[in-house]
């Protein structure tokens, strides 16, 4: 039996996915990127070899995506993260026509046509104003942890609105809301507008085609996924795993791959 | 004394400083080896234009003193001037030049250590940054005698030209082009055509000479065949494979820019046309592979042309079109000798900063299919919000309408500090995978 490996190693975390032959997923796996990405690009390999029962000699091909893609070195090839998770997204949803990946240090949204190819795209990576980072640094003000943020925001029965876009002038802003005793939800659900405001205009941008899948660790927060709903007026595709859909995309590369050397 | 420095002048233009540069050929930069076969062989013009380029700015050691000296915005109507013999500096293409030699980071810091922001365009602040520190790649800037500006690019200039005016202690005369919402009103026409009648008694005292009405229409004409004939060299690039690339365009551009309206300008272009014509016969394109045919929208990022210009080689792709480099081909050619006002009017306020978001999609609409363009590279210049803004309208009209895919790289045309590698990289990496799937 063959295999194929996608490997995404983004700002903060590093996901493998593995593929068979049927284009099934055998095995995937989400660790943290840390100070070394080669270093996390073997450990996610491990475990998600692991996680199939297989030896790292069945893999046929490696495609790397992300970030950190030049730092795998037993990649094939390396590939953008907009291919790949607009492929993946596609893979998942195959009435995707608009990807929203939001990740640790940049967001973007991807216009897909058939087949998952890449129609056009646009991205945020300026400054951390509209990413995950964003909420990282927010959370750790507020002493939550990330997974309590999409549960906090939807209790929250009002919002308290957070004016700077800008990272730093937002997390002081938000120290003196706390100061001024505002529930932490309303804060965190007016953290959550603002993100979803700054997407909104990205999707602006590009207009919206087809359903909508979201990918990213930031599709894992509930309340960020229902504010924008209500925005977009329409519901959106998460997977189980939003982390893991670059390096799936990346894993239907590699197959690709495979099969067109043979 | 004005009699030698004229003597002297005439003298440098037309022996000394073409025998000095000859001299003078420096070695040329080559690009790596590997490259070598992604290009077609080099175009001889160039060398030419390098020439002229050089004696431009060298001779403006010898102007003070022999020749009115004018600092001109990109879009004044330099005609005008020309009809009283200016010498013309342009500060914009000193600011692209500066972007070039990579020195332009440094000449905004000099600016931004008075107080001008960051925000502000990196032409200006060049150019301010020179002012204030004196230095330049081109040895020294000629005085002015005269500040000559028009509002039809920007509103930045208005401001940066009067601070050049409180500085120099120079007049400075401002030409005001009403926005073209729609459609240009007669009265618009009329309230243009005004003020240049009016710029002609202040042109005739700094200058010292009297307005002569056939010489400002040899200079319309001059300006207009100049035009035309530019039009003609980039319409060369409609041929497959393309003769020149946009990257060469750019510096190409330079004499229809700051010498428009002087023989030399027109010669330039026709020896150029010459050359791409028999090119386009020949069946010799800029690159060796041309697979894919591009469109820039905005003013090229001065410090990565060449860089740039490698990465799409190396892929095939070849720009063959540019919002940019058509702005001089397009209106300059409305003007007419016989109503020399108010062409020149109608020419200068509907150029494409001055105009229109609709216009300018059908601007784009019409170039990518006479140029047979398969994407658009979309230079956000942070310098530029005039042009910079509303191309997401235009990126999106343009794939809904004509399925062109786009990437927008956001970067600065003569402030390299702006430029992120790795960001621009994974774009235009992604845009190349789009464009190859
Ligand atoms: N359990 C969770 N609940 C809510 N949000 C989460 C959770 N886990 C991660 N996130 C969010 O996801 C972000 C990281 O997303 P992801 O792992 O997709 O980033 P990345 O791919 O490493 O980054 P990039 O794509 O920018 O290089 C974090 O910054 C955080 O905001
Ligand atoms: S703002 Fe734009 S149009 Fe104005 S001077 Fe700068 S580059 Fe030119
Ligand atoms: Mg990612």
């Amino acid at each position: 039996m063959k295999y194929f490996l996608g490997i995404d190693v983004g700002a903060l975390s590093t996901n493998a996915v593995i593929l068979d032959v049927r284009r099934e997923i055998v095995g995937y796996s989400i660790v943290q990127t840390g100070a070394n990405s080669t270093e996390a690009a073997e450990e996610t390999l491990e475990k998600a070899l692991v996680m199939a029962n297989i030896d790292r000699a069945k893999i046929t091909s490696t495609v790397a995506t992300g970030y950190g893609r030049i730092s795998v070195p037993f990649a094939e090839k390396k590939v953008t993260e907009i291919s790949c998770h607009a492929l993946g997204a596609y893979y998942l949803y195959p009435d995707t026509g608009t990807v929203i990946d939001i990740g640790g240090q940049d967001s973007k949204v991807i216009r897909v046509g058939d087949g998952g190819k890449v129609l056009d795209f646009t991205m945020n990576d300026k400054c951390a104003a509209g990413t995950g980072r964003f909420l990282e640094v927010m959370a750790a003000k507020l002493r939550v942890s990330l997974d309590e943020l999409g549960d906090l925001s939807l209790q929250a029965s009002q919002e308290v609105q957070i004016s700077s876009v800008c990272t730093v002038f937002a997390e002081s802003e938000v120290v003196s809301l706390v100061a001024q005793n505002h529930p932490t939800e309303e804060i965190i659900r007016g953290l959550h507008r603002s993100i979803v405001n700054r997407i909104w205009s990205m999707v602006k941008m590009l207009g919206i085609r087809g359903a909508v899948t979201m990918s990213g660790g930031v599709a894992k927060n509930r309340g960020v996924v229902s504010l924008l709903e209500e925005r977009l007026e329409q519901p959106i595709h998460v997977h189980t795993e939003p982390q893991i859909v670059g390096a799936l995309g990346a894993a239907l590369l590699a197959l690709r791959l495979a099969q067109t050397a043979t | 004394m004005y009699l030698i420095k004229n003597l002297q002048y005439h003298f440098m233009k037309d022996l000394g400083l073409p025998a000095l540069m000859r001299f003078s050929q420096r070695t040329k930069k080559r690009r790596p080896k590997k490259l070598d076969t992604c290009f077609g062989p080099p175009l001889t013009s160039t060398g030419r234009l390098k020439e002229i380029m050089t004696r431009h700015y060298l001779l403006s050691r010898y102007a003070e003193g022999a020749r009115p000296v004018a600092w001109v915005t990109s879009g004044a109507p330099v005609e005008l001037l020309r009809a009283f013999e200016f010498y013309t500096f342009y500060p914009e293409n000193h600011g692209a030049l500066c972007g070039a030699q990579k020195v332009g980071s440094e000449l905004c810091e000099v600016a931004e250590g008075k107080g001008y922001s960051q925000d502000l365009c990196s032409y200006a602040r060049i150019d301010l940054g020179v002012c204030f520190s004196g230095r330049t790649p081109v040895g020294k800037l000629p005085k002015p005698d005269l500040l000559f500006a028009s509002n039809n690019i920007c509103q930045t200039v208005v401001y940066w030209y009067k601070v050049l005016a409180y500085h120099w202690k120079v007049p400075l005369i401002l030409f005001d082009t009403p926005y073209n919402f729609k459609d240009i009103a007669d009265s618009d026409i009329s309230y243009m055509v005004g003020q240049l009648e009016e710029m002609i008694p202040v042109l005739e005292e700094v200058s010292g000479k009297e307005f002569n009405y056939q010489r400002f229409q040899d200079v319309i004409r001059l300006a207009k065949e100049a035009s035309l004939t530019w039009g003609e060299v980039l319409a060369t690039m409609k041929a497959r494979p393309a003769p020149m690339t946009i990257f060469d365009a750019f510096g190409h551009l330079a004499p229809i820019v700051s010498l428009r309206g002087l023989p030399v300008a027109l010669n330039y272009y026709r020896v150029l046309l010459n050359e791409l014509n028999d090119r386009v016969k020949k069946g010799i394109g800029a690159i060796t592979d041309e697979r894919k045919r591009l469109m820039w929208d905005n003013i090229a990022i001065w410090y990565k042309v060449r860089d740039l210009s490698n990465r799409f080689a190396e892929r095939g792709m070849n720009f063959v079109a540019a919002t940019y480099t058509n702005a001089w081909a397009e209106t300059i050619s409305y003007l007419d000798i016989n109503h020399p006002f108010e062409s020149l009017a109608k020419a200068y306020s509907l150029v494409i900063l001055n105009n229109n978001l609709n216009h300018r999609f059908e601007l784009m609409e019409r170039l990518v299919k006479e140029y047979g363009v398969d994407g658009l590279v979309i230079h956000s210049a942070r310098s530029c919000k005039p042009y910079s803004v509303g191309q997401y309208d235009i990126k999106r009209l343009l794939m809904d309408r004509l399925g062109v895919p786009s990437v927008v790289i956001e970067a600065d045309i003569a402030d390299s500090r702006v430029f992120s590698e790795e960001q621009t990289r994974t774009r235009l990496e992604a845009f190349f995978e789009a464009m190859e799937a």
